[in-house]
């Protein structure tokens, strides 16, 4: 049943690669690594809402509401970051048509969604007491806004079309595309002086907050990242399910069997 | 840091702003996986009907 | 490179044996804006501080408009296939046909402009602005509409989709093209809104068609 790659021993270390690369080899891990993932995504959320509510101080100007924060930057982050894994799996899955890295991108796509929602909702909640305003047009903001839709496009192109390689190898020129939008949103507080204040966190210099805001924000930022990883891990099992109905171990599976 | 559970839940008067935020993350948060398992199950119990399809098919034509 | 002007002659000639799609376009973009002045009322400085944001949606929506004609035509009836077969480089064979589609319904637009512009009362060096935006801005739009063209060819909907696909590539364009117009209105330096429209057009003119391209080759197989 493993043999599903019948590439010859000799060069060992490209089966390693293109094993995992097999649907019927990930299932399984996949399923093993999930309860991974909530774990950390507990330990994580537990240690960062922790610290987000009953550690970081006041806010000398923004008093209690700039806990927002905690919930804003991760989410952002992680549109951001979500985005690029989604298009390097597509772009992996146009370069070696493996049929897995198609669906890793797929199963990525809605909680990137979610998360550029999120940062825009959560955005919108921040600013409206702070800066006076629910939304305003400057170039975080609408690039932001852009990767929303940029998300929903490429959930819509996939849906929209039957062939299921067809639609893969698609999606993935979409979301190559789009990718130049990451940089942008990124580097748009340092290029345009508007609204959305600038970077606070650097990898270079000291941050200009609090040590105990700045823990509280990696905190809840990892805890959205281990959840990303589990609920994304759900979704490519169940999209596997979905496209390898016809095949033998499919239909071995336990949970088909029982 | 906080001197009560009101003191809390009022958030120095951004309650409506801080709750609304850290609310959306939670629904979004908690809906998604059941979301998933929703559809898993729907695949499953396809793929079961199939296979008994299939086997009562094997069956009746032997 | 004579590929490329054999495509566009091809594609010219096609068009204007059917002249009443390209027609059309143009005609929604005459309408549209037409309408928003009969919509709003006379008042002079409101139209002129729209003017630019008007002109250009209706820029891009008229685009939108023509682009089906780009691939869809010639899939159905088989020619598509027959041009990725040539020995030519299917690259130089998408560049004549994006090339073809904004003389069309690109560069009409830029000619429209003025006669447009001044029904929402704008002074001559804004319709100057105007043109020159336009003239750097339909090329981009034309180039990134091929790519959603190329995606969504022969999908149900495939239309709408590509609007949903395409329209958040446009927003760079039209921030930066509208924002030239009135900056210049209200005497704001322009320089910065063209260099990134040009840098734009350039990054287009260098990526788009083998993306388009590699799109055509996908959506065939």
């Amino acid at each position: 049943m493993s043999k599903v790659n019948n590439i010859s021993t000799a060069d060992s270390r490209w089966i390693n690669w293109f094993k995992w690369s097999s649907p019927s080899t990930f299932y399984p891990v996949a399923g093993k690594l999930i309860p991974i993932f909530w774990a950390l995504t507990a330990i994580f959320g537990i240690a960062g809402l922790w610290v987000s509510f009953f550690v970081a101080p006041v806010d000398a100007v923004q008093g209690q509401g700039y806990r927002i924060i905690f919930v804003h930057v991760p989410a952002s982050w992680m549109s951001m970051l979500i985005y690029l894994v989604m298009a390097g799996w597509a772009g992996l899955g146009l370069i070696f048509n493996t049929r897995l890295s198609a669906m890793m991108a797929q199963a990525l796509a809605p909680i990137g969604a979610w998360m550029a929602f999120l940062s825009l909702w959560t955005g919108a909640f921040w600013g409206k007491p702070m800066w006076g305003t629910w939304w305003v047009w400057d170039a975080r903001l609408t690039s932001e806004l852009i990767l929303l839709f940029l998300y929903l496009g490429f959930i819509a192109l996939q849906a929209s079309i039957d062939n299921p390689r067809r639609a893969d190898k698609a999606g993935a020129i979409l979301a190559l595309v789009g990718v130049v939008n990451v940089p942008i949103i990124y580097f748009s507080v340092k290029w345009w002086n508007t609204l959305h204040q600038g970077a606070s966190v650097s990898l270079t210099k000291a941050p200009a907050m609090a040590q105990t805001m700045l823990w509280g924000m990696l905190l809840m930022t990892l805890c959205f990242w281990m959840y990303s990883i589990a609920v994304s891990l759900m979704r490519v099992r169940t999209l596997i399910l979905e496209r390898e109905t016809h095949t033998d171990w499919v239909r071995q599976l336990n949970e088909v069997n029982h | 840091m906080w001197n009560s559970p009101s003191e809390f839940f009022a958030m120095g008067g951004y309650a409506l702003y801080v709750w609304s935020s850290f609310g959306a993350c939670a629904l979004v948060l908690l809906l998604e996986p059941i979301v998933i398992r929703i559809r898993n199950n729907a695949v499953i119990r396809r793929l079961k009907q199939q296979l008994i399809a299939e086997r009562f098919d094997k069956e009746s034509s032997q | 490179m004579n590929a490329f002007f054999a495509i566009i002659h091809r594609d010219l000639l096609l068009v204007m044996r059917r002249k009443s799609e390209v027609l059309t376009a143009l005609f929604f973009f005459v309408v549209v804006t037409s309408l928003f002045p009969l919509g709003i009322g006379a008042d002079g400085a409101l139209l002129r501080k729209i003017a630019p944001g008007v002109l250009w949606v209706a820029a891009l929506l008229s685009t939108l408009l023509g682009l089906q004609r780009m691939f869809a035509a010639d899939y159905l009836d088989g020619a598509l296939e027959q041009l990725i077969l040539t020995p030519q480089s299917l690259v130089l064979l998408v560049s004549g046909k994006i090339a073809a589609h904004w003389l069309v319904s690109g560069l009409p637009l830029v000619l429209l402009a003025p006669i447009i512009g001044i029904q929402f009362d704008l002074d001559a060096s804004s319709l100057y602005v105007l043109m020159a935006s336009l003239l750097l801005g339909t090329p981009v739009l034309s180039l990134l509409g091929s790519i959603g063209a190329a995606l969504t060819l022969g999908v149900r909907g495939g239309s709408v989709l590509m609007s949903l696909l395409i329209l958040p590539l446009y927003v760079p364009v039209l921030i930066f093209g509208a924002g030239a117009v009135y900056a210049n209105s209200v005497g704001l330096d322009i320089t910065g809104h063209f260099s990134l429209l040009g840098a734009l057009l350039i990054l287009a003119l260098a990526f788009v068609p083998w993306v388009s391209a590699a799109a055509l080759k996908i959506a065939i197989e």
